[in-house]
């Protein structure tokens, strides 16, 4: 196969998979409201008599429905997660480097890390709707990449060509898949402690802690090789170039987060500080990417 | 550690405006704060008085992270002393319930001595901290933890160690060389040098360093036509540390020469331009740098020939790679590379100010005393050469001939006696984050009770959960059956 082939081959599948995660998130979203109906009339049915059983709504929320529309919801997901898997291949195979030189291909390699790192995480685990919220995530990405941010195939300019740009880029996106997944449990956790239906260590609480436990230490040491890259690059390791600052930003929020995450005093807020931090490492994919420039603004569009 | 969440949201939020307001000294385009100031006249010498276009070394900024290192030492200070105390002390005693502990176990067996036995050697090999009473064995694990977080913390004291030493010792410079020309490290040969406050300028590294030649290559089709694809700076250097030797820096691959290192950061076109004056002399000549202006390497260069007779002469020129004609009728560039090099200028008389004492950039010309050359029909007159073409001015002032083609490459030239210091610190950062988020801290209890049974638990001294395996394997190695699956989720 050709290069324009196999560059072809990965932009169908992008589409193929673009078209999987979008069926999963019709059959979740039918699921949920079908859940929902029989939610209100169980409700109805145990209100009367007032005898509800208070584990009951929890439990409810908790648990993942194990009915067929479900199951084929996650089917699907993980075939979506296959297919993209395979485009981020060909796209690497046909540039005959890592797929991750430019914006879409960050976008795409990306959409691939967050889904593959939820179904590792989920194994297991209750997650319940937070599945169809990572379906949701992921298609967005995808679609930004492929409507917003595609560029063919093509060979890096010389600033790029580096095997630090494997390294630096590689923990930078799995980091930053992680963090999607964090954020998403996040949320979760926040609203349910919101509607006051969590104890502080909900299983979200538990998940978002665990994937940021991982994926901190990795941003970490995604700013740490981004820093040598720029010393061999610019002849100085840090600039506070904007994308520089941002990574710090991002750095420092998670910091705050996991310090509030040990002090009682804060921990019912330690979930924003983690928002924060996710908000300030998607601004600076998408923000300083697109509208400050800076030494990094060859990222390509 | 509230201060500390207080200190770091400060120092995440402190950090924003640097990014969205121009700064002095970060690389990307050195005239912004200057632009910025032209924009919004009335507004940027507010932002200047309060440090906004210098904000990461704005005292404000200081004040947050010396306020949060001063704190984390605080804290981390009483936690050193905390640990060498736990390192000396055995582990504490079973707290009396010990059901109400992480992965409670209770059952018989058959020798209650023997299984503590085993216990204890059990945990012993499995590197846990033991004290054996006669009825209990007291385990404890996972002080990494603890010396991971302490060398986590105390290595960002070690980083800003490293960072300040660059900033005081070190320095930063740029030279641009045409192909052929040696630079020699002495101050004044840089174009442009930022020394810190205590970098040592007249013991620069004695060295010298010779661009023998510059290629660029360009794509050549599709829809990123005209990118950069590859550059090459072949230097030549000799050094009295180093010796003599070559080189080719390319970017992302710097020429270090014992600490003092050469980056390639961009390049240009330098055209081989010899002005004769009304006598024929030779009153200029050689390669002259023209700074590209974009993408295409259209580029802009004045030549200055001060002692031309019967008057001085000045040449505004316009350096086009691969010139094309454009939709309006003029020449513009196509390509990055030199396809169809033509250089075009415009002519001035007068005085060029060279002699009044000021000083003068060498890419602009000061047209307060010069007058346009022109033609007889009044209309400014304007040349276009090929290599190998001569043009007469009119009036006799003399001509211009386009001899060749140079290129010049720009260097950015560092010295930071502070970078081994920050690496050092960026592993111990490393390692000390991966072990103190990585390693579970816990305590291990076995007891034997009155009634002669045996229970075991373990309790968590972090946020890590316990390894309930490890559990499994103490219990069975003393007996005692491990817990099915299910009973484990509820443990949980
Ligand atoms: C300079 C900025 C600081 C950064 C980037 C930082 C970062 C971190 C990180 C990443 C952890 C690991 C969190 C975890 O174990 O879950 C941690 C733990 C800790 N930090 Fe900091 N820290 C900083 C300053 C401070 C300060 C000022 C204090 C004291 C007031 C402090 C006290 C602690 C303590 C006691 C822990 C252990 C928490 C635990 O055992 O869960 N840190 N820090």
């Amino acid at each position: 196969m050709t290069t324009l082939d196999l560059a072809r081959v990965s932009d169908g599948l992008v589409s193929t998979a673009l078209a999987v995660f979008a069926l999963a998130l019709v059959v979740y979203a039918v699921d949920a409201a079908l859940a929902r109906t029989r939610g209100v009339r169980a409700r109805e049915l145990v209100s009367p008599s007032g005898r509800a059983h208070p584990e009951v709504r929890p439990q409810v929320q908790a648990t993942p429905g194990i009915g067929s529309l479900t199951r084929s919801g996650a089917l699907l997901t993980l075939l979506g997660t296959a297919v993209v898997c395979l485009a981020v291949l060909a796209r690497g195979l046909a540039a005959g480097r890592a797929p991750w030189g430019n914006m879409y291909e960050f976008g795409l390699t990306g959409s691939a890390a967050v889904a593959v790192a939820f179904l590792l995480y989920q194994r297991g685990r209750p997650v319940g709707r937070l599945s169809a919220w990572m379906v949701a995530a992921v298609l967005v990405l995808l679609g930004v990449s492929v409507t917003s941010l595609y560029t063919p195939v093509d060979d890096l300019v010389p600033v790029l060509n580096s095997r630090w740009l494997v390294v630096h880029v590689a923990a930078a996106i799995t980091a930053g898949a992680l963090f999607t997944v964090g954020a998403l449990a996040t949320v979760a956790h926040l609203v349910l402690q919101g509607r006051g239906r969590s104890r502080d260590d909900d299983h979200f609480a538990e998940l978002a802690h665990t994937v940021h436990l991982v994926a901190f230490p990795i941003w970490t040491f995604a700013v740490i090789a981004g820093a040598v890259w720029a010393e061999n690059a610019w002849g100085r390791y840090w600039g506070w170039d904007p994308k520089e600052t941002w990574a710090f930003i991002t750095w420092v929020f998670y910091a705050a987060h996991l310090h509030a995450l040990s002090t009682a005093a804060w921990r019912r807020r330690a979930g924003y500080l983690a928002i924060a931090g996710f908000l300030a490492f998607l601004f600076n994919f998408f923000g300083v990417n697109l509208w400050i420039p800076g030494l990094h603004s060859y990222a390509g569009v | 550690m509230r201060t500390a969440i207080v200190l770091l949201v400060l120092l995440a939020l402190t950090a924003v405006p640097g990014s969205v307001l121009p700064q002095r000294g970060v690389a990307s385009d050195p005239a912004a704060v200057a632009n910025f100031a032209r924009e919004h006249p009335d507004l940027a010498p507010w932002l200047d008085r309060l440090s906004l276009f210098n904000v990461y070394s704005a005292p404000w900024f200081a004040a947050v992270y010396v306020l949060l290192l001063v704190s984390m030492t605080g804290c981390v200070v009483p936690r050193c002393a905390q640990l060498w105390h736990d390192y000396r002390s055995e582990p504490p005693p079973a707290p009396r319930r010990l059901s109400r502990e992480v992965g409670h176990r209770h059952g018989r067996v058959e020798s209650a001595e023997k299984a503590l036995g085993a216990a204890a050697d059990h945990l012993r090999a499995k590197r846990f901290r033991v004290s054996v009473t006669s009825h209990e064995v007291r385990a404890e694990k996972g002080r990494l933890r603890e010396l991971g977080n302490l060398g986590f913390h105390l290595s960002l004291l070690v980083l800003l160690f490293g960072v300040a030493g660059g900033k005081l010792l070190g320095y930063e410079g740029r030279v641009a060389l045409v192909e052929g020309v040696t630079f020699a490290n002495v101050s004044s040969s840089y174009d442009a040098l930022s020394p810190g406050p205590w970098a040592d300028l007249p013991g620069l590294e004695p060295l010298e360093l010779t661009l023998d030649d510059f290629q660029a290559e360009f794509e050549t089709e599709g829809a990123r036509f005209g990118e950069p694809r590859a550059f090459e700076a072949a230097v030549s250097y000799s050094s009295i540390d180093e010796g003599d030797g070559s080189f080719t820096i390319r970017p992302n691959q710097p020429l270090d020469i014992d600490g003092t290192k050469f980056f390639l950061t961009g390049h240009g076109y330098a055209p081989e331009l010899t002005v004769r004056d009304g006598n024929g002399d030779i009153a200029s000549s050689g390669p002259t740098i023209f700074l590209p202006v974009d993408p295409a390497f259209t580029s802009d260069g004045v030549i200055k020939a001060p002692d031309a007779r019967p008057t001085s002469l000045a040449l505004q020129g316009l350096f086009l790679p691969t010139a094309v004609e454009g939709t309006d009728g003029k020449d513009v560039s196509a390509f990055p590379d030199q396809v169809n090099p033509v250089v075009q200028f415009t002519a001035y008389t007068g005085d060029l100010g060279l002699d009044d004492g000021s000083t003068q950039s060498v890419f602009a010309l000061d047209f307060t005393d010069l007058e346009q050359v022109r033609r007889g029909d009044g209309t400014p007159w304007r040349a276009s050469l090929a290599p190998g073409q001569t043009v007469r001015l009119p009036d006799g002032l003399g001509s211009v001939t386009f001899d060749g083609l140079s290129r010049f490459a720009n260097f950015q030239i560092a010295r930071d006696p502070g970078k081994e210091v920050s690496l050092l610190a960026a592993i111990l950062l490393m390692v000390g984050l991966t072990a103190s988020l990585a390693v579970p801290r816990r305590r291990t209890w076995v007891r034997v009770n009155d009634d002669g049974t045996i229970e075991l638990a373990a309790r968590s001294l972090s946020r890590r959960p316990v390894p309930l395996d490890e559990l499994d394997e103490l219990a069975t190695r003393i007996g005692l059956s491990p817990a099915d699956a299910g009973a484990r989720k509820e443990e949980t």
